[in-house]
């Protein structure tokens, strides 16, 4: 399978890469190149211009300051996973980026990539609501900060105008008294998630003093849980205190007001019975009642 | 006209120049302009891992990049691997472990389990199989296939 001819610029910096975008309407960036060339090839897709941005190295690298971990939009999900910094400031960004796809994959694809293309299947887009990260969007007249929950907008639509770059993804480093995790349910053959859940703790021995929680894969955008959230804070965590406040979900997803998705792998009432369960042993690999 | 852009990869340690449409893979422009055919096309979704060749250090499959991607980038494919007859440890402990069936996965599963050892000299048996995640035999030869990593790693050179 071909993609459409479109034509190719190589950006050299961040303003060139903007002043392209504003340039050329309906332009599509390329990054790892891991989202935009399947749909390409499939024709779902078809830029006529693409602008490559892989070549410019101030998007890659991870810096970690005070509270904020700072992953450059190019950083590639392999170079999240092997970072020091990372494992040591949010355990939680290293292994969910070690889950992404295969090694090859997690070789090229990149995490501002993985974002801009908002599958609803991302595990970055529910880690990244659950954890209150924010991205860096660069736009011709400056650069603004959106919080991933608003960035992410609908399947395959953010915020992000036509003319704006993601550069930079905040993530904040975990207190030592937060735990976090994530659970999903994998597509066998291309590991995205078909159920996800992302779990943030924050713990006064065993009792949860505040809990942030987000569920995606079954629905178009991450829904964040807030009367799950709720039944967790101020709670002794044990298996039947999670369960309960993960049996609240449904709830959540039902306020947020969007469709479960069901396709040919996973009907929308199958993901409807699973999110709970996922949610459930993030939760339990949180306190550490269950081991991955 | 054409829609042309002028390319130079080096690939095996060679460089090669030439003009790609924007649209060409990097497998197609290996199998097709460069005649390196020991890179295959399965699934074409970048999930099997029969094209998986080395570029700038790294594993990725490359049916999934754009050869105009690859500009000024070192890439190694399977025939880059021997040094004359000399196979690789990997490669060595391939065949004498009888680690493939058809054939048709071998390419990617080398090139794969190449990067695995450099990354992790003593993998587990375990740690091959989460490595190989994304390579697909479809005879399901995997056992073999997992015994011959193991023997390059014992063998300590991995490639």
């Amino acid at each position: 399978m071909f993609a459409a001819d479109f034509e190719y610029r190589k950006a050299g910096s961040i303003a060139e890469a903007v002043q392209l975008l504003s340039d050329n309407p309906g332009a599509k960036i390329l990054a790892g190149g891991h989202s935009l060339i399947p749909l390409m090839r499939f024709r779902l897709a078809r830029p006529e211009v693409v602008i490559d941005i892989g070549g410019i190295a101030n998007l890659r690298g991870i810096t970690v300051g005070g509270d904020t971990i700072n992953i450059g939009a190019l950083t590639t999900h392999s170079e999240i996973a092997a970072s020091a910094d990372v494992q040591r400031s949010n355990g939680l960004l290293a292994e969910a980026s070690g889950g992404i796809g295969d090694p090859a994959v997690r070789n090229r694809g990149t995490i501002g990539g993985n974002l801009a293309h908002a599958d609803p299947a991302s595990d970055w887009a529910t880690v990244l609501t659950a954890l209150g990260a924010t991205v860096s969007a660069q736009g011709p007249s400056g650069a603004r900060t959106i919080a991933v929950s608003d960035l992410i907008e609908d399947a395959f639509a953010t915020a992000l105008a036509e003319n704006e770059l993601i550069t930079t993804v905040s993530v904040p480093v975990l207190a030592a008294n937060q735990r976090a995790e994530y659970a999903k349910m994998a597509h066998p053959a291309s590991f995205y998630a078909v159920v996800g859940g992302a779990v943030v703790v924050t713990m006064d021995g065993n009792r949860c003093t505040a809990a942030s929680v987000a569920v995606g894969g079954l629905t178009p955008r991450p829904v964040k849980a807030p009367s799950v959230e709720q039944a967790l804070a101020g709670t002794t965590l044990t298996a039947d205190s999670i369960g309960d406040a993960t049996s609240r979900l449904g709830e959540d997803i039902t306020a947020a007001g969007v469709d479960i998705i069901g396709d040919v792998y996973a009907s929308a009432e199958f993901r409807a019975g699973v999110a709970p369960v996922e949610v459930k042993h993030a939760l339990m690999h949180a306190i550490g009642l269950a081991h991955h | 006209m054409p829609n042309k852009v002028p390319i130079t990869i080096t690939v095996n340690g060679r460089s090669h120049s030439a003009e790609v449409e924007p649209r060409t893979l990097l497998v197609h422009f290996l199998r097709e302009t460069l005649n390196l055919t020991g890179t295959k096309i399965g699934c074409d979704t970048s999930q099997c891992g029969a094209c998986v060749v080395k570029m700038n250090g790294v594993t990725v499959k490359s049916c999934t990049a754009f050869a105009v991607q690859a500009d000024g980038a070192e890439v190694t494919t399977i025939e880059g691997l021997a040094d004359g007859g000399n196979l690789t440890a990997v490669q060595e402990a391939f065949w004498n472990n009888h680690g493939l069936q058809c054939g048709y996965c071998t390419a990617g599963m080398i090139m794969t389990v190449t990067e695995i050892i450099e990354r992790n000299p003593n993998p587990s048996a375990d740690e091959v199989r989460a490595g190989l995640e994304g390579n697909m035999c479809r005879c399901t030869g995997y056992n073999n296939i997992v015994r011959a990593a193991l023997a390059a790693a014992a063998a300590g050179q991995g490639g």
